[in-house]
């Protein structure tokens, strides 16, 4: 037990009488006791009795506390190049998702790929991005991807799968078969050149693009027009009349990123800018741009072609009948040159009218290029329907299906399926689970655009492109790999584009192609001085005779159906992403659900109300939504929703409403004339983020009117004078001294489209909480756009406010937190100290602005307690969990949590100038919901600079607080919104 | 010549000190009845549900509750605060009453400020239970740490929790000062060994000496004067957790009064509820007789007046600001989604209390049971008013929602009805009822045998 030691040996002997006199103090002493009593017993003593207790309960505490062992961190043996931990890299790269476009910077943390941000190199984009594209990081994370090459469903090696695939393709090419490749529109020179590669390799292979978001009608039109079938460059920023038919240009119409760029430039009245566009919108149901427009007419979808027509009729000199299109025509006759009229009608005739109309105002070559051509959504809809038929003659032998899912969302979709099953070989290229890739023979799946090497021609000469930024995480290949293998080329894709820029693109420069091409790399875009070989001059008078034979606005009864993509799902191929899924929808701020939306009056007749049943042609059953300015008669619906297979978020979430579909003038039509329409009993929840839809009388957004506007700057915004009049405080002010962070919203230019919220939640890890949360009220996000309705119900003008924490300076959520875990820092922002909040909800209720969040379950598997988790869209598993960007915090249950104003963003940036040992420039700091907006809306920085952008915009006479009488002093100012209303 | 009436005797029947005692002490006496089981089985079932619905609370989170972005409280804080008002009576009337030598109160002060000790429990409860993350609660306390944490004092909740838990353990130590000569009989009388010792422990050695009685006298004085104050400081702290904030229809400088009289209100409405059936289950209706129902209804017209008068301010007060989310919050409570809550609250804490100006009503032993049973209720729903309909439709539309409790947070709130009638029970087979020693102390001269010989 006890060794013993000793100096001497005279320690060791000492006398036990010496120590009886006393004289032996300190140490001695007590060794000589515990001799002693060592000698004296036997069994263990006190003080082994004490170690042995502290052994014990030091390692039942060590064993019970640390049950989480580190589980495979492994460092880095040979650390990569230019990756530090800690520190996030960016790379330049292009989302393309065979709809929409955008030019993007992905942000990589230790090596994983984990926000989205606008790339403001790019020329097309220009740093603006959507909501899909900001979700676009989360699909790599998607759990229903696609883990190996699957042959007849069993999991096979990539050489096993290419020596079958190469031998079916050369024994149906052999024989003279038909093999038929569907994909969506390719922009991709590159692909093309390896399609082409592979066509040559498997003679009798052709290539069919399919869109689901279709612009046949352009084309066509254009066919007709210019004999050349394309889409021409637009430009929103060129146009001060701009008169929209059903076009949604600023949500999912063609290019909404760089339609909303241009749009917002002639909207925005600070900076010195007096004079803004007019829009006028003719659509029947209420669109995101719509529901931005300065007058929104509504009509019928049958109505439309006749209102073009009398347009073009009332622009040509003949008389028109309709007031409104006679204003209208007087309006644009004012901007000739400097208009733009757009639809979106699937009807040839009416977009060759379109075309007559900007050819009368002169609009071709100033807001419409010819010889630039935007190059997205080139599919022919004839093609595919008559692809359908041959399938379904068993005409085609071998199909490869790259990025398209028709078996869900083609809306003859039985024929498709029957003349898939028909189809001998079926190959797809899709990385994760659908409706068409589960019949497949052979699954080849594709990175995720994340992880692949791909160029990209979105305009003419506007060229980016896209580098992997994460090796892929599956036994994935890319689909031109694939393509190449199979015809005969053993080349990496990377090379393959590399060596098609430099034949075909790269001009020689000094510099060489080296170099070009690493700067094109770092860029992520290349902008080219090529353009498309003239046009000639458009004749009008075909138009003008359909004009004249169209032009009756016919007030027919039938119920008539719209159906529009919303800015979430869209197509519904993002359909499993609980990101999309869960952002409201910009009008009617309904999330996880499409719906029927229906007049009031219509709801009247059929005695219908919101979350009412109804079929349409005997689909659905379909819940109701009254919306306001919707046309009478018409019912809008949202397609993309009611997949059957691909992930947890995507399956039975809505209902698929594209067998609604018809087909008419060769191209599909969103919109048709003489629907049926069917109570059904019953109700179906629909989840809303925002069900009170009147502001009441209440200064909270405030509006104007252009010339009000220009009469006096402060009109709509009077009262804060009022307010400031009356705001006095017994406290001394709070001086800053140094940082002092504010944001500005310039509510003219907020479209509302939502991406923001998208961004934040990726910036911030926010939980997706699922539709049954939100139904109850508890979604998570950190900002929200309000949007209250005005004016006449049948037709009422729509305004929306962005809302996060307002930072307030004089807060009252947090002199209610009994434990101070919401603080002021010095810098005026109010913080959140997670690990103290004991989740009182003090704050919450106390916060004017309801932006506060609790956390009401443990969402994040974050909570102390195992077993809790609230999940219900597969957030937390390992693989989603990637995403998590490691810089804040995930919250654990029974936490408040809020807008930081991306304080890691700040930090991140104030750590990097106090390096460089300087100090911070304004517009240095970007917040994620300002980095990701498309229109700069939101402009953040440092109120004690005089000069930065949120202090002018500040100093704006437009300038107000929300709730500012109430002296809490915000640290955000909006900037009232100016309407063109009254010219 | 006028001769002035006598008073009715506060005591009935010609008893004597002895008759007293063992009149008392009877229901601590034997086995207890069927009906005690019956009760206590009911009030542990209840209580049970509660611990159910604390652990779905603490397990699974606060979203087992029908809160949501908007509304961060609602049956939690309702409960809260009713159940602090509930616990207002005992010490109103054992401390105010004694000071203001009210000789009646000792008839009840003994049963009320029980009752005051376990409605502070129960409201105590609330405030735990609704945090997001309970594990952590003791953040709320101001420990030195090496962390630096402090509270913050600025915040109301944190001086609720000082007022409470002062109130809890001055009543506590109120109460308990007021047994010792009491728990000194039933250690006298006990007859079995393990009693005595219980009983002796708990008496503290009393022996009934002169010194004894004059220092008991002394403490329950100073006791007194420390404990009336706190009557109306807690409440009045209470209020500031909404008086103190942004939200109208919480930022209201009335509130201190009004919730105050509230709670003695419904204090009274809880004794009375109480004592009507403990009195005929007990056989005590000598000592609580229709006098003490109908002093206590006295009182509960006045603040039940005050509280009403408090409802009309508050309108008016909303009408003259000229501020709109006031005007709104009022109109919305009187004439929104939740106007039937409201119109609850008026009738059962307005309207009905003014029955009582009627003597036979306030007399009547049925109606006062139903119409303090109708205040129980009326003064539950005024919470409920204030907190949610205020909360639910506060500045910015967009955010406005609606609230649903769940079975979670009903289950909470029968739990501690189950929680209070359990200890209730168990109270009254463990103490006098009614302060043995003080009723003595009156017996002389408000018994029913003294009055009339006086008079004779």
């Amino acid at each position: 037990m006890e060794k013993k030691y000793y100096k001497s040996l005279e320690e060791l002997r000492i006398a036990p009488d010496e120590f009886q006199n006393g004289e032996m103090l300190g140490d001695k002493k007590s060794l000589l006791l515990m001799e002693q009593e060592l000698k004296q017993s036997t069994g263990p003593n006190r003080r082994d009795f004490l170690k042995l207790f502290g052994f014990t309960v030091a390692s039942a505490a060590v064993a019970a506390s640390c049950e989480q062992p580190v589980r495979k961190a492994i460092p880095f043996l040979i650390q990569p190049e230019e990756v530090t931990p800690g520190k996030a890299n960016y790379y330049a790269s292009t989302f393309y998702d065979g709809n929409d476009y955008c030019s993007i910077l992905v942000k990589v943390r230790d090596g994983r790929p984990i926000k989205i941000e606008g790339n403001t190199l790019s020329a097309v984009t220009g740093g603006g991005t959507s909501a899909r594209t900001q979700a676009s990081v989360l699909d790599l994370y998607d759990n229903a991807r696609y883990r190996e090459p699957l042959n007849q469903g069993q999991e096979t090696s990539w050489e096993q799968i290419d020596a079958e695939i190469m031998n079916k393709l050369g024994e149906i090419s052999g024989r003279g078969g038909r093999i038929v490749l569907l994909s969506p529109t390719l922009i991709s020179p590159s692909t093309k050149a390896a399609v082409d590669l592979f066509k040559n390799r498997y003679p009798g292979t052709e290539l069919v693009q399919y869109d689901t978001t279709s612009a046949s009608a352009i084309l066509k039109a254009n066919e007709l027009s210019f004999g050349k079938a394309f889409i021409p460059a637009y430009h929103f920023d060129k146009a001060d009349v701009i008169i929209g038919f059903d076009a949604d240009f600023l949500g999912t119409w063609l290019s909404p990123v760089e339609f909303t760029k241009q749009y917002v430039s002639k909207r925005k009245l600070h900076e010195g800018n007096k004079a803004m566009s007019r829009h006028i919108h003719f659509e029947s149901g209420m669109s995101l741009t719509g529901s931005n427009a300065d007058k929104r007419i509504v009509i019928k979808p049958s109505q439309q072609k006749a209102y073009v027509a009398q347009l073009l009729l009332a622009l040509s000199g003949s008389a028109a009948e309709n007031p409104e299109i006679i204003k209208i025509a007087e309006e644009l006759s004012t901007a000739k040159g400097r208009s733009l009229v757009v639809s979106n009608s699937q009807d040839a005739e009416t977009q060759l009218m379109i075309n007559a109309i900007n050819e009368l105002l002169g609009n071709y070559g100033n807001t419409l290029l010819t010889d630039v051509h935007l190059k997205v959504r080139q599919a022919d809809d004839a093609a595919m329907t008559k692809l359908t038929e041959e399938m379904a003659q068993g005409a085609v032998d071998g199909i490869i299906l790259y990025d398209v899912n028709p078996s869900y969302d083609f809306p003859d979709r039985e024929k498709w399926v029957a003349g898939l099953e028909k189809t001998s070989l079926k190959i797809t290229f899709n990385s994760v689970k659908s409706e068409t890739s589960e019949t497949a023979n052979y699954v080849c799946p594709d990175h995720h655009y994340l992880e692949s090497w791909n160029d990209f021609e979105v305009k003419t000469g506007h060229y980016s492109l896209a580098q992997p930024a994460i090796r892929h995480i599956f036994n994935t290949r890319q689909a031109q790999e694939s393509l190449l293998k199979w015809a005969g080329s053993e080349k990496d894709f990377r090379t393959f584009i590399q060596e098609y820029w430099q034949q075909n693109i790269y001009q020689t420069d000094l510099t060489g192609f080296v170099s070009f091409w690493n700067k094109c790399v770092h860029d992520g875009v290349y902008v080219s001085e090529k353009k498309e070989t003239p046009v000639p001059a458009l004749d009008i008078s075909a138009a003008s005779a359909i004009a004249s034979t169209n032009s009756v606005i016919v007030a027919d009864d039938s119920y008539q159906l719209d159906l529009y993509y919303n800015v979430s799902v869209g197509s519904g191929k993002h359909a499993n992403n609980p990101w999309l899924q869960e952002l409201p929808d910009p009008v009617t701020k309904i999330c996880w659900d499409n719906y029927a939306a229906i007049s009031q009056k219509l709801a009247d007749e059929m005695g219908l109300e919101d979350e009412s049943l109804i079929t349409i042609n005997k689909l659905g059953p379909f819940p109701v939504v009254i919306q306001p300015g919707q046309e009478s008669r018409t019912v809008s619906v949202a397609l993309g929703y009611g997949r059957e297979k691909g992930g947890k978020s995507a399956v039975g979430v809505g209902v698929n409403a594209y067998p609604l579909m018809g087909f008419a003038h060769g191209s599909r039509q969103l919109q048709t004339i003489g629907a049926s329409i069917e109570k059904v009993n019953g109700k179906f929840r629909l989840a809303r983020t925002q069900t009170h839809h009147s502001m009441e009388g209440r200064q909270i957004v405030r509006e104007t009117t252009l010339a009000a506007y220009l009469d006096n700057p402060k009109s709509g915004n009077e009262i804060r004078d009022e307010i400031k009049k009356h705001l006095k405080t017994i406290y001394p002010k709070k001086e800053y001294a140094g940082l002092h962070w504010g944001m500005a919203i310039d509510l003219n230019s907020c479209i509302g489209c939502n991406a923001c919220i998208v961004a934040c939640s990726a910036e911030n890890n926010v939980p997706v909480v699922g539709k049954e949360q939100v139904l109850m009220a508890r979604e998570m996000h950190w900002i929200r756009i309000d949007r209250y309705y005005t004016g006449d119900p049948e037709n009422p003008e729509l305004i929306r406010q962005p809302v996060m924490c307002q930072h307030c300076d004089n807060a009252p959520c947090e002199n209610v937190c009994p434990v101070a875990a919401t603080t002021h820092s010095d810098e005026g922002i109010n913080q959140m100290a997670y690990n103290r909040c004991i989740g009182t909800r003090y704050c919450n209720n106390n916060c004017p602005y309801k932006v506060r969040r609790f956390n009401f379950f443990d969402y994040t598997n974050a909570d102390a307690l195992p077993g809790n988790l609230y999940d219900t869209e597969e957030m937390t598993v390992d693989l989603r969990k990637l995403v998590l960007n490691p810089d804040v915090t995930t919250r654990a249950k029974g936490v408040i949590e809020k807008c930081s104003f991306c304080i890691q963003r700040i930090q991140d940036k104030k750590l990097k100038a106090k390096i460089e040992n300087r100090p911070l420039a304004d517009g240095e700091v970007i917040t994620a919901c300002a980095q990701a907006c498309p229109s700069q809306a939101i402009v953040f920085g440092n109120l004690n600079d005089k000069e930065s952008k949120v202090s002018l915009m500040f100093a704006d006479e437009r300038n107000y607080h929300v709730l500012e009488e109430l002296h809490v002093l915000p640290s955000v100012g909006y900037l009232t919104k100016v309407k063109n209303t009254n010219v | 010549m006028y001769v002035s009436p006598i008073r009715e005797p506060l005591i009935k029947g010609n008893k004597d000190y002895s008759q007293v005692t063992r009149d008392i002490m009877a229901p601590m006496a034997g086995k207890p009845s069927k009906y005690w089981y019956m009760g206590m089985a009911l009030a542990g079932a209840a209580a049970l549900m509660g611990a159910w619905a604390s652990y779905e609370t603490v397990f699974n989170g606060i979203g087992t509750w029908g809160l949501n972005k908007t509304i961060g409280w609602a049956w939690d804080i309702t409960n809260f605060v009713w159940w602090v008002g509930i616990g207002h009576a005992g010490t109103f009337i054992s401390a105010i009453l004694l000071l203001f030598r009210q000789k009646w109160r000792t008839s009840i002060n003994r049963s009320a400020e029980a009752m005051t000790l376990i409605a502070i429990a129960c409201a105590g409860f609330f405030p735990l239970i609704h945090m997001g993350r309970l594990l952590l609660g003791f953040f709320i306390f101001p420990y030195p740490n090496t962390r630096d944490l402090w509270v913050n004092f600025n915040s109301p909740l944190l001086w609720d929790v000082f007022a409470i838990t002062t109130y809890f353990l001055v009543s506590l130590v109120f109460w308990y000062v007021g047994l010792i000569p009491d728990i000194g009989t039933v250690r006298d009388k006990a007859k079995n060994k393990i009693r005595k010792a219980i009983y002796g422990f708990l008496s503290f050695g009393w022996t009934g000496s002169a010194r004894h009685w004059s220092r008991h006298e002394t403490i329950s004085l100073v006791l007194a004067g420390l404990a009336a104050p706190l009557v109306l400081s807690v409440h009045t702290i209470v209020s500031f957790d909404f008086a103190t904030s942004v939200i109208p229809g919480w930022h209201t400088t009335i509130f201190p009064p009004y919730f105050v009289s509230g709670a003695i209100f419904s204090g009274f409405a809880m004794v009375l509820t109480l004592l009507i059936v403990a009195r005929k289950a007990l056989n005590l209706e000598d000592y609580i007789t229709i006098n003490h129902i109908e002093s206590m209804n006295k009182i509960i017209i006045l603040t039940g007046s005050i509280v009403g008068i408090a409802y009309l301010t508050e309108f008016f007060i909303a009408w003259y600001s000229g501020v709109e989310y006031e005007q709104y919050a009022f109109f919305n409570r009187a004439f929104g989604p939740y106007a039937w809550a409201y119109w609850i609250m008026m009738t059962c804490n307005v309207i009905t209390p003014q029955l009582f100006w009627f003597k036979k009503i306030r007399t009547s032993l049925i109606a006062t049971f139903i119409i303090s049973i109708f205040v129980n209720i009326g003064m539950w729903f005024e919470r409920f008013v204030i907190v949610v309909t205020s909360l639910h439709r506060d500045y910015l539309p967009s955010s406005w929602s609606m609230y649903k409790p769940t079975l979670v947070e009903v289950g909470l709130y029968i739990g501690t009805l189950g929680l209070f009638f359990t200890l209730f029970l168990l109270f009254i087979r463990v103490f006098p009822v009614i302060a043995i020693a003080e009723v003595k102390s009156v017996l002389k001269s408000s018994g029913e045998h003294q009055k009339h010989a006086h008079h004779e």
